[in-house]
Order: C-alpha cells, then structure tokens, then sequence
C-alpha cells in the first residue's frame, strides 16, 4: 500500500475543493439567475472538460504552462520551479478538469430556489450577500454539496491529465491512481489490487455521506 | 442555524485532511527518470546504494520517448536513465542535459510467452511464423515502436524477419515495454516482445517462458544515461554509483552487458 500517494490525492482534491467551492457558489448561482447574451456559450466551456479526453487537456497544459510559455516562465521565477511536474501543476490541471463537476449541479441547486423566495428576502431590504448567505445557500445546499463530492471523488480517480503533466514522481505528482497503474506495470497485482479496493470504499464512502447528508436536509427544510 | 455549523463542519473536514504541501518530506531526494524496463535491476540498484551511502532516491519509471518529451517541458528530473542512446544527443544539443552522457547497459530483447500459449518462443521466430500462417495469431504485443526504444528494436527484428507486415492486424502495443510484457503474459494473448531485464525478474519469470532473441536481429539496445543541469550532489553520488562495480554486477544479473569500465 503507498500511502504517501493517497496522501497526495487526499491532499489534492482537499485543494481542488477548498479553490472551487467559491467558485461553485458564485458562478452556479451567477449561471442560475442571470440572462445574458453568450450564456449558452459559458455553459458549453463550462460542460468541455467532460466530454473532451484528458489527452487534450495533458496536452494543452504542457504546451501552455511547459518550459518557455509566458505563464510557465512567470512562474518559474516567482517560485523558482516549473508549473508542471509539480504538485502545483496538477492543483491547476484538477481545478479546471472538474469545473463542469463544480459548477453544474451548484447551478441546478440555485435554480431550485423560488423567485418569489428571493424577491421576499429583497423586498424585506436583504443585502444580496445576506440573502445568498441566509436565505439561497441553505435552499440550495443540496446542490452545492453534491458539486463538492463530486469534486472531491473525480479527483481522487483523475489519471489522463496527471500522467500526462505529472512525471510520476513519488511525494509530489504520483498519485494514488497512477500508484495503481505503475503497480500493475509492476505486476505487482497484490498491492494493486490493495490500492483498488481502499480507492473503491474511500469513494463509497464519500458518496453515501452526502446521500445521507442531503436526505436530512431535504428532511428539515420540508 | 443549524445549515451554518454544516457549512463549517465540512470546512473543517477540509482542513483535517491537511493543506500542507506535501514535498517538504522528501525534499533533497534527488527524483531519478528511469526507463520502464531498469524497474526491477532500479530497484535492486538503489537498495544496494542506500546500504553504502544511507541516500535514498525517488524514482520515476515510464517509457524513454515520454520522459524525453518531459524533460523539453521543463521536468524536474536529475538523471535520466534511458533505454536507448538516440533520444539524448538532441536534449544535449538544446542544452537541456548537462553532458552527453555515458552508456551504462546494452539490454537484450526477449520473445515471450505465457503458460497455455500455443507459441512457443525462439530467438528466430520460426515458430511465431509457423503460428502466423496457420491463423494461430490473435494478439502479439510489443511496446509502441513510435517512442519506446524496446518497441523500435522490436519492429526492426520483426521487419528484419519479414513478419512485420503480417503481424499488424494482431499487434497491440504497450505504452512502454513493461505495459507490453504485462500483455504478452496476461495470458490474453499467445506472446510478445519485451526486454530481457524484465523476464529475468521472479514476479514475471513465473508467468510464462521467453527465448533470447539474436542481438544481429537489430540494432544495438545502447541504453545511455545523463545527468540534467540541476542535478544535486546526490545525484551526481547516485550517477556515479551507477558505474561502479557493485550497480553493474546487477545489472549483469539482469541480463545486461555493461562496457567495460572506463
């Protein structure tokens, strides 16, 4: 069992979570309750990264963030390392392959609030942070956590885009998955199968802890 | 209320699982990029290495054509250990290694098949032809001629054989030479090529019987390793060691030939 990698993946959806939890609320909420001109268009950027392989995207990340890019280079100088190939990079790499996770069902969750729930809590002279906070949130929390697991769960099994910008280096981009595949490679079908199985019940895990969280909010709130 | 404490208790959860950035541990170990077929002779080496020298190493296995490709994006590699010599002078050239380098090991290829194959392997391949003309082929695999060193030796000794052409509805090819033994072996296939380190390695020697293919077959496996511009001094400790007389002793049980010292 290579427990310094499932450290790293615990670790990295741990930071793919805490960076897109904002962006779940607001760009959900932003998507749900405004009409404007190219929304169509944000929605399908948005959905991309589910349908596209993550081939394109390992590929696009090298070519973008690799050795002499202007992101790349601004990089290496202010933290005197390269993007890729780092646990940063794969941060990154995580953050945008699960926007369509993040944001989606935070979208439907905001979209489930009555607009006469909200025009009440304008009327009665809310701030629009204090309606989100006390009035939409909690209404569309369901959502929201969902988006999280998701998040969460997706980048604990992400492996086309991480053996592609990663490099496979033990403590800082070999994670759990790709632990996996160089096991088997390995033909070590003991400690594959050992990882597999603690991936499946962590997984399930994270899965029945939101079904079970969601049903006793949907309890309270009825 | 009680949705806000919700709120805050996953936060927490968050935090529990640590935000830590997770290199600090083992920052100062040189990260080694090695060719998938040194995996088992890598292990053996480093093992002996830390027994002599107390430093350990991290490494990095995969196909040498990746790595290549890696390196030019900026990888933070110290050493490169190849399967073949040809992908180095254009890294040296762009000056993204430190010097040319030095030939640590000329590997040998292998045929192989699993137990319960109806091939049954030779160096000159008369009986994988015999099996092709009789329809006996479903799935052979190599690893990828496109970038793996072990997978172009390959298709040269297949070409060289003229069973190049005939094998190719049935070729599967691994991403690197150990993903390719893993399919020859897996018994979902009746052979492949691989490399001779690997079969040579017990978790692999079980799985099925090999033959040596003839080095004349093709051109020479002249497996080359360089050290990269940011290499530490442990990593230069590590490329030394690679030469000295202890690492190639191993690297002759794994079925390497190693130059003689110079």
């Amino acid at each position: 069992m290579d427990w310094t990698a499932l450290t790293l993946s615990l670790q990295l959806a741990a930071w793919t979570v805490a960076i897109l939890l904002p962006v779940s609320v607001f760009m959900g909420r932003f998507l749900a309750y405004r009409r404007f001109r190219g929304k169509g268009l944000v929605e399908a950027l948005v959905m991309l990264p589910l349908v596209l392989p993550p081939t394109v995207f390992g590929f696009y990340l090298l070519v973008a963030f690799g050795r002499n890019t202007p992101v790349g280079d601004l990089w290496q100088s202010l933290f005197g390392q390269p993007l890729v190939f780092s646990f940063e990079g794969l941060v990154v790499a995580s953050v945008i392959v699960n926007l369509p996770f993040a944001i989606q069902p935070a979208q439907r969750g905001f979209e489930a609030v009555a607009a006469d729930v909200r025009e009440a809590a304008k009327c009665c002279g809310m701030a629009p942070m204090a309606s989100l906070w006390l009035v939409e949130l909690p209404l569309a929390w369901p959502g929201v956590m969902t988006a999280m697991v998701l998040t969460f769960a997706h980048t604990l099994g992400e492996f086309g885009v991480v053996l592609m910008v990663g490099g496979s280096i033990p403590g800082e981009t070999k994670t759990i998955a790709i632990a996996i595949y160089d096991r088997v490679q390995g033909f070590d079908d003991r400690g594959a199968a050992i990882m597999s199985g603690v991936l499946v019940a962590i997984s399930l895990f994270t899965i029945a802890l939101t079904q079970w969280m969601s049903a006793r909010m949907g309890r309270r709130l009825s | 209320m009680t949705t806000i404490i919700h709120r805050r208790s996953l936060l927490g959860a968050l935090a529990a699982v640590g935000f830590a950035r997770p290199v600090m541990a083992q920052n100062g170990v040189p990260v080694v990029a090695a060719a998938s077929s040194m995996q088992f002779a890598m292990a053996e080496i480093a093992e002996a290495f830390a027994a002599e020298t107390g430093q350990s190493i991290r490494f990095s296995f995969g196909s040498s054509g990746n790595f290549a490709r890696q390196i030019r994006e900026g990888a933070p590699f110290e050493v490169f250990i190849a399967a073949d010599e040809d992908i180095i002078p254009g890294l040296h050239r762009d000056g993204l290694v430190a010097d040319p380098g030095t030939v640590y090991a000329i590997g040998r290829l292998v045929i192989v098949a699993p137990h319960g194959s109806d091939l049954v392997p030779d160096g000159s391949f008369d009986t994988l032809a015999a099996l092709l003309n009789a329809g006996k082929i479903t799935r052979f695999a190599i690893a990828n001629p496109e970038h793996a060193p072990y997978g172009m030796r390959a298709r040269e000794a297949l070409q060289a054989r003229g069973l190049w052409e005939a094998l190719q509805p049935f070729l599967v090819q691994g991403e690197n030479v150990t993903q390719a033994a893993q399919f020859a072996l897996s018994g979902n296939a009746e052979g492949g090529i691989t490399a001779y380190s690997l079969v040579l390695s017990a978790d692999i020697a079980r799985l099925g019987t090999y033959a040596l293919i003839p080095e004349a077959a093709h051109a020479p496996l002249r497996q080359r390793m360089v050290r990269l511009p940011g290499a530490t001094p442990a990593a230069n400790t590590f490329y030394d060691y690679m030469q000295s007389h202890a690492a190639r002793k191993i690297l002759e049980r794994y079925g390497f030939a190693v130059p003689a010292a110079g």
